[in-house]
């Protein structure tokens, strides 16, 4: 540390307090009003049956009774596993966009419109996409299923109609809006592979598939394990996607925990209940960035 | 050799504009659909180049229609500049204060600062709503500029920066008598110019596309930002999917225009948030 050599006097020091605090206040007051003094009431609604439509008078603690309910909850419960089946888009954008970055980084021309075209659907609202993949997916109209079928497939599936298909078709609508950012993320770590780490592999007569395994991928490492960890969490916050394009259906089967949670609270006016599922939706991305402070030392090669 | 290599190249990049191509086919439908009248959009085989264009009659109806584009539009704009101005003034302050002044507790503080960083706006998004119609913030476009407009991330992004500024740099216009307010203004922001041009054109785009807190915390129709609206406008328009596409494309058209010109900022601010996770 170098630091100028001066006086601090105590009136320096009080000086300099206050301006630091006159620095930060406008962001501390903003962050209190609109993020903290709202995550301590809810926690503290959690544990009440109360709802917002009644009086303040009307609250009444319950203890873990939400939390407890939650487990028998079938509707929650589906839409905690629909969360986690969603976790899989995320190694499926990885590989895909990994793929196209080792491509677009070294073996085409034009190399910043390809990173153009393919960030597209990221910049665009989510809400126009699930706009137009509603009439793709159309069953008997949408062009999917009319090119499916004069290729030959006899009964399409019916995407977002259909019980079994409605979760993969919000899946692959997922992929194809992620993979932009990942590729972008990709990029930048390959450019920032040392050259000389392939110049020793080609001395060595290391062939691509070689150099992939051995250089590229453990290179990328730390990269892969920050996407994975942060797609974790974007899955956990999927909510326009679903109340544009699904709202949960068909019976339940695209619900998920945030979708769960608004229609308990604006729907169903149970604020105390939708605050327990506000909290268990917390823990879920505690709980990722934990593993990721524990796994970054343990299974990164850098 | 080196030509070998070149003829490898050009198979590869017309492989990839293929997919490329693919990769934006749903733009291409949506823009296409746009621009036909509506008994052609679900024509098959599809028409990716209109027979019959019906370009003018579909934007009028979308923009000055029942459902006025306009006034949504207006009312995006509105909140994005806003909302965009309030948070890189709030988040650079903040971040010029916790790299480069030495206060009490300044650790503290911005511990918890990153702590808000974690919590998911959906888990608080219920307190939110009852505390703004405590506060008549509710049904404003003030209510969703403040909820817009405090973001840990933004501190957190600039200060990556202001913390790569030389240290003897603003000290020497300590020793020249300067406060912090006048280093900030002069010499620290100019600096980081480039990172408030990247955070501003996110935090824009962020903005423009948020449809939750519009959609909880906006209820009057003519208060409405375009992604409720979109939304609203294609629910209710039922089978005129050629408005409806009309409408969509009206949505994503001000980010495309700010991405072309913003290009550079947004990538390079992706890749290096990315890769400093």
């Amino acid at each position: 540390m170098t630091r100028t050599k001066r006086v601090k006097t105590a009136s320096w020091r009080n000086r300099e307090n206050l301006t630091g605090y006159a620095f930060v206040a406008p962001m501390l007051l903003g962050l209190i009003l609109i993020t903290i003094v709202p995550a301590i009431l809810s926690l503290i609604v959690s544990f009440s049956d109360w709802s917002f439509i009644q009086g303040l008078d009307q609250f009444k603690f319950v203890g873990f009774k939400n939390y407890s309910r939650l487990f028998s909850d079938q509707v929650f419960m589906t839409s905690f596993k629909n969360n986690i089946v969603l976790l899989l888009v995320v190694p499926i954008q990885l590989i895909i966009s990994l793929a196209l970055a080792i491509i677009i980084d070294k073996f085409v021309y034009w190399k910043s419109f390809f990173k153009v075209v393919f960030f597209m659907p990221y910049i665009s609202s989510i809400v126009a996409v699930a706009i137009v993949f509603q009439l793709l997916f159309a069953p008997s109209y949408g062009p999917i299923n009319k090119a499916l079928e004069s290729l030959g497939v006899a009964n399409p599936p019916k995407w977002l109609a259909d019980l079994h298909y409605a979760l993969p078709s919000v899946m692959i609508i997922m992929v194809w809006v992620g993979i932009g950012f990942c590729l972008i993320v990709y990029l930048a770590a390959l450019q920032a592979i040392p050259r000389d780490m392939y110049e020793a592999a080609d001395i060595d007569g290391a062939g691509q598939w070689s150099r992939f395994w051995k250089i590229t991928l453990p290179m990328v490492s730390p990269t892969t394990f920050y996407l994975l960890v942060t797609g974790f969490i974007s899955t956990f916050k999927a909510f326009d996607i679903i109340m544009v394009l699904t709202q949960g259906g068909p019976s339940y089967s695209t619900s998920v925990i945030t979708y769960d949670l608004y229609t308990t609270a604006f729907v169903s006016l149970k604020t105390g209940y939708a605050s327990s599922m506000a909290w268990v939706l917390f823990a879920c991305v505690l709980l990722i960035t934990v593993i990721q402070w524990i796994g970054q030392k343990k299974w990164v090669n850098y | 050799m080196r030509n070998q290599i070149s003829a490898g190249r050009i198979i590869i990049t017309i492989v990839m504009l293929v997919i490329g191509i693919a990769f934006l086919l749903p733009f291409i439908w949506m823009i296409s659909a746009s621009f036909k009248p509506e008994i052609d959009v679900f024509k098959y085989p599809i028409e990716w180049i209109p027979r019959h264009w019906n370009v003018y009659q579909n934007y009028r109806d979308v923009w000055f229609g029942d459902h006025p584009f306009a006034v949504y539009y207006w009312n995006s704009i509105k909140v994005c500049v806003l909302t965009t101005l309030i948070s890189v003034t709030v988040s650079s302050l903040a971040a010029y204060g916790f790299t480069h002044v030495e206060f009490k507790g300044r650790n503290a503080l911005f511990i918890i600062v990153l702590m808000t960083f974690m919590i998911p706006s959906y888990s608080i998004i219920v307190p939110q709503f009852i505390l703004f119609t405590w506060l008549q913030l509710f049904d404003t476009h003030l209510g969703l500029i403040l909820l817009g407009s405090f973001s840990a991330l933004g501190t957190f992004m600039l200060r990556q920066f202001f913390l790569g500024l030389h240290k003897e740099y603003l000290e020497a216009a300590v020793i020249d008598g300067a406060g912090h307010l006048k280093i900030f203004r002069s010499i620290a922001l100019p600096l980081v110019k480039p990172a408030l041009a990247t955070y501003a054109i996110l935090r824009f785009i962020w903005t423009w596309n948020d449809y939750t807190n519009p959609l909880i915390f906006i209820r009057t129709d003519t208060l409405e930002t375009i992604q409720v609206a979109i939304q609203k406008f294609a629910s209710e328009s039922g089978v005129f999917y050629s408005l409806i596409m009309a409408g969509t494309v009206s949505a994503i058209l001000p980010l495309i225009v700010i991405f072309i010109i913003g290009q550079k900022q947004v990538i390079e601010g992706i890749a290096l948030g990315g890769v400093k996770g």
